[in-house]
């Protein structure tokens, strides 16, 4: 079944984030890529775009299906992961070692307004 | 209304498959991956639950007369074990159904329709065959229904299930005695690969389907790849290329349309069509992007937009973004370059061949 990995925060619509200091790597969880199926393409912004906590800031797409990505965390794109734009299957492969990006928090206040592994294992039950 | 279940239901669970609504019914979308489903059917077998699907049999008299009547394509003077892939038409030209009829004696045909439309063409039927001598029967709830798709398909079926199918042509079918039983078996499908379609009673399907997918030589497949596969070689999907809105001459099937008959329902409106020219056609689009142009979005030339993806995908046998899309005819010559708009951003493409992928059949 779906890992969840301790020590992330998460969201309901299944995004993880992996906090360092003052950046943030934030990806999608094992559980989003099952769901979606072989995933083929990810839609990323750029470096430098301000992302909001709760909006969209791109999309994950399997064969069947387009997965809008909401931004968990607000902040400045500092990296994208530049090895997704040709293999977007490493998402399939290891969902938590895939990050898609990384940002510097603008308010660490918000990481409290997420889950744990063992609340988000809950919704994924 | 009630989600119905095929006759396999039971084994989709049981096999894990991620299952969704579909045309009433609840659906096998995937079993295991439907990149590993679609790459089976391409290079070996696979097998599709296609239950679903409606079968009509219409007999008496004026059969033949009364099928010329309501569809499209020709099926005068055909031999017994002919196949004809066709239309029914709203006097608009718009299409009520695509389908196929299997011509199983002089004044006998099976007809096979989509799972979403079968109360909709038998009401279409009946309201349609006043004055004519005919028995509709719908036998759908009777019939079970599987494809056994791809190169392997051929060989695994005569294999385990003992019955002769390669003697069959492209588009010929043939009735069989197994176990007590009259089976229909159809060199047919909706994949682009060589295949057959097989039905008879819910027992002989379950029995089929178990032989096949016990043999491991024969992978069970979703409709996710089911709509993969035809969609890579240009197939149409009722509801998408062709619906009530959209005639046959502009989804590009007018070679399915036999305008030399006497009549049939719609022909005037087509008639017409063509003498004023097709405003819009149904086109390929190749993205120079891997982003996925989906059903519904548009297609624009400089911010106008010119028509809306029908169907689109990352195709599996290609690795390139891909659609089907319904454009106003004057820019649908090949290489015309358009944009498809996704998630608010454009993306650049090209105008190419609607078959992205070359069909295998064995003709």
């Amino acid at each position: 079944m779906s890992k969840v990995v301790e020590g992330l925060y998460y969201t309901e619509s299944h995004e993880w984030v992996k906090v360092e200091g003052e950046f943030a790597y934030i990806g999608i969880t094992d559980f989003a890529q099952h769901q979606l199926g072989n995933i083929v393409y990810v839609d990323i912004p750029e470096v430098g775009d301000e992302i909001k906590q709760e909006e969209e800031f791109g999309a994950v797409e399997s064969v069947k299906a387009a997965s809008d990505l909401l931004s968990p965390v607000s902040g400045t794109i500092v990296e994208v992961n530049e090895k997704l734009s040709d293999e977007p299957e490493l998402i399939n492969k290891n969902a938590f070692d895939s990050w898609i990006l990384k940002v510097k928090l603008s308010d660490a206040s918000e990481l409290n307004s997420l889950m744990d592994s063992k609340a988000y294992a809950e919704i994924c039950e | 209304m009630e989600t119905l279940k095929t006759c396999l239901h039971d084994k989709h669970l049981a096999l894990g498959a991620k299952m969704m609504p579909f045309g009433g019914f609840d659906m096998p979308i995937e079993y295991t991956s439907i990149v590993e489903e679609h790459n089976a059917v391409r290079h070996a077998a696979g097998i599709f639950d296609v239950s679903h699907m409606g079968e009509i049999l219409i007999k008496g008299e004026d059969s033949e007369r009364y099928i010329n009547h309501i569809f499209t394509n020709n099926i005068s003077r055909a031999a017994i074990g002919k196949i004809f892939y066709g239309m029914m038409l709203y006097p608009t030209g718009g299409v009520v159904e695509d389908l196929l009829v299997y011509k199983k004696a002089d004044k006998e045909f099976f007809l096979v329709v989509n799972a979403a439309n079968i109360a909709k063409d038998y009401e279409w039927m009946i309201e349609n065959s006043k004055g004519y001598n005919v028995e509709i029967i719908n036998q759908s709830d009777y019939y079970g229904e599987v494809a056994v798709q791809g190169p392997k398909a051929f060989e695994t079926i005569e294999k385990y299930i003992g019955i002769e199918v390669n003697d069959l042509e492209f588009y010929t079918f043939k009735e069989l005695q197994y176990e007590g039983e009259t089976i229909i078996v159809s060199r047919t499908g909706y994949t682009g690969e060589d295949g057959f379609e097989l039905y008879g009673s819910h027992n002989f399907i379950n029995k089929t389907w178990d032989l096949l997918v016990q043999s491991k030589e024969v992978l069970p497949c979703g409709l996710g790849c089911r709509d993969t596969l035809r969609f890579e070689v240009g197939l149409p999907l009722y509801g998408h290329e062709l619906d009530q809105d959209i005639t046959p001459l502009e989804a590009g099937l007018g070679s399915f349309v036999k305008l030399d008959k006497e009549e049939f329902i719609g022909k005037d409106a087509i008639l017409k069509q063509k003498a004023e020219g097709v405003k819009r056609k149904i086109v390929g689009i190749e993205l120079v992007d891997k982003a996925i142009p989906r059903s519904g979005y548009d297609v624009e030339i400089n911010g106008q937009k010119i028509g809306y993806v029908t169907t689109g995908y990352n195709s599996i046998s290609t690795g390139k973004s891909v659609c089907l899309a319904l454009i106003d005819s004057e820019y649908a010559a090949l290489g015309t370059d358009v944009d498809v708009r996704i998630r608010k951003k454009e993306f650049k493409g090209q105008v190419v061949k609607k078959r992205f992928y070359e069909k295998n059949y064995k003709k």
